[in-house]
């Protein structure tokens, strides 16, 4: 079945120049293994679409139960060059937070996700 | 030594609450005050500042503050750093022994740390045939080197060690880093050395988490954010350090908040590159090492940290005149808001096109509709209730831009119906400072630390 992240993990965000960077931090442990499974560069990089120019760079953070993603040209230039009402990408976590990932009914079951 | 060391955060930016620092000294007990007043952005405005009033280029905030908490600080013998120093360090370290001067307090030792601004000095290291590239893009300093506006290195802990060594009470520099203000602290009370990776990169983690203030104890959290409790009281968060090196992330008691293993993971990865390498000039940390382990009510402690070997190089801020910006808006209203903001987006871009001016760019966001998620969110409610048309350019001539911001008003008598928010007036066009992050071998800069006292 498909979930919104949402369900799976809460993130931060914020900018490096014109990269922005999100931390995707499960909500609980059993859960990492899903989010490295699934949120992988290539579809976070479809999930943003036109909003990410550059390459899109993932690194795990099993010890956090975690993923860093840097979304790099996606500020409109960054700093005081972008004109984007986010131009330091506070709010790219929640949207990589609407991407939909596939769970098996098991894995629902055992996360009570219905 | 002490058997811990508390390092309390007080301010996460110019700009940040300014009661937290005041409530870290006299809500509880703390050994040490770090406040963070420098973004990127803010050394090109101070230098503005000063440009204009040779006595200005520093945070006044912080003279303010001092001033309010002085007689507390000597009475519980806390120490306080900060990067408040901007462009005018030794500006700011005399503002500071004035204040200590007209309340009284004799004896009072500032440390003044300098030689982070090297603005003067970027052509004499051409001249020496120092290649100074922009790190993201390569291109060589020369290309831009007379539209400069600020040039400051980004200093670590070793300086302000040294002002804790020779007993500064308050501490003062420009363009140091915010992680090297948490780090200091613990190598002087603990004795640790320039030498220890796995300590530096501690103290550096330990940095990182608190120099956003209150980003680490409940504020900006997503996680479970409606059950946070108090955040009109907000506790800034508090670094309790032990000499083996472990440390407790926490705040005050009675204050609003929450220090929890998932508001400390998000403050971990808020400006993370990679995690295995995190950069400063005192080591380079690995956060995938870090433990996190529940201590009790809003505790989190903190252990497992390894760093390496620091790198050869300093990182430099360089920011430049890049031309010049203006946003302007305007509100629509139900019926057909975002169908009337995006008319009156078509009549003015047409409008621009007809009068000639020359934009680099040009960009249209509706808030309510698109601004922070894009296309992800997806088309709009037909019913949505109003719309804010939010549009941007961006160019080389200021007169383009200037002439810009004349056609946001006309537009509510001769555009789509039932609009207002334009009570601002004009909108104002602002001068773009663009970034050159380069780096630069260590021995080529010379750090000052003096002590002057009251």
């Amino acid at each position: 079945m498909k979930v919104e992240l949402t369900k799976l993990a809460h993130a931060r965000s914020g900018d490096k120049g014109d990269t922005a960077n999100v931390g995707v931090i499960a909500l609980k442990d059993d859960i990492y293994p899903i989010l490295v499974r699934e949120v992988t560069a290539e579809k976070v990089k479809e999930h943003f679409g036109e909003i990410v120019k550059g390459d899109v760079e993932r690194f795990e953070l099993p010890n956090l139960g975690a993923l860093n993603f840097l979304l790099h040209e996606s500020l409109g230039g960054g700093g005081t060059l972008s004109l984007m009402t986010d131009a330091q990408g506070k709010t790219f976590s929640t949207a990589l937070l609407r991407m939909h990932v596939d769970i098996s009914d098991e894995e629902a079951d055992s996360l009570g996700i219905a | 030594m002490k058997e811990k060391v508390r390092v309390a955060s007080g301010q996460g930016f110019w700009g940040d609450m300014l009661t937290a620092p005041i409530d870290q000294v006299r809500k509880g007990p703390i050994d040490y005050l770090m406040l963070d007043y420098l973004a990127e952005v803010t050394m090109s405005i101070m230098q503005k500042q000063r440009a204009r009033r040779p006595e200005a280029g520093y945070a006044r905030d912080y003279v303010s503050l001092i001033k309010e908490i002085l007689p507390d600080i000597i009475e519980k013998d806390i120490k306080v750093l900060s990067n408040a120093g901007g462009v005018n360090v030794m500006g700011c370290a005399e503002a500071i022994r004035d204040v200590a001067q007209e309340l009284g307090h004799k004896g009072v030792k500032i440390g003044v740390i300098t030689g982070d601004d090297i603005m003067p000095r970027l052509q004499e290291f051409l001249d020496k045939g120092i290649e100074i590239n922009n790190m993201d893009t390569g291109e060589p300093l020369a290309d831009i080197l007379d539209k400069v506006q600020a040039a400051n290195v980004y200093l670590g802990a070793r300086p302000l060690v040294e002002a804790l060594d020779q007993g500064a009470r308050i501490i003062v520099g420009g363009r140091l880093t915010d992680t090297g203000l948490t780090l200091a602290p613990l190598m002087h009370e603990f004795g640790w050395t320039f030498d220890n990776w796995n300590q530096l990169a501690i103290g550096t983690i330990a940095g990182h988490i608190i120099e956003c203030g209150g980003q680490c104890s409940g504020g900006n959290c997503q996680y479970d954010w409606q059950n946070i409790p108090d955040l009109e009281d907000i506790g800034f968060p508090i670094i309790e350090a032990y000499p083996n090196g472990e440390f407790v992330v926490t705040k005050h008691e009675n204050t609003g908040g929450i220090v929890s293993i998932p508001s400390v993971k998000e403050q971990l990865l808020y400006e993370m590159g990679d995690p295995h390498e995190y950069i400063t000039p005192d080591v380079v940390a690995d956060f995938t090492t870090i433990n996190l382990t529940d201590d009790g009510e809003n505790r989190v402690r903190v252990s497992g940290i390894q760093g390496k070997e620091n790198t050869e190089f300093y990182k430099v801020s360089i920011a430049y005149s890049s031309g010049w910006k203006s946003v302007g808006t305007l509100v629509y209203s139900y019926p057909d808001a975002y169908e009337k903001a995006k008319a009156a987006d078509r009549i003015l871009r047409k409008r621009l096109e007809n009068l000639g001016l020359e934009f680099d760019v040009i960009l249209t966001e509706f808030v309510g509709v698109n601004a922070t998620h894009g296309h992800l969110s997806g088309e709009p409610p037909k019913d949505i209730p109003e719309v804010q048309l939010r549009i941007g350019v961006r160019g080389q001539n200021r007169d383009d831009i200037t002439r810009f911001t004349k056609e946001i008003a006309p537009l509510i008598l001769t555009g789509p119906p039932a609009v207002t928010g334009f009570a601002g007036g004009r909108p104002k066009v602002e001068e773009i400072m663009a970034y050159f992050p380069a780096l630069i071998p260590k021995d080529l800069i010379e750090t000052k630390v003096e002590i002057i006292e009251t």
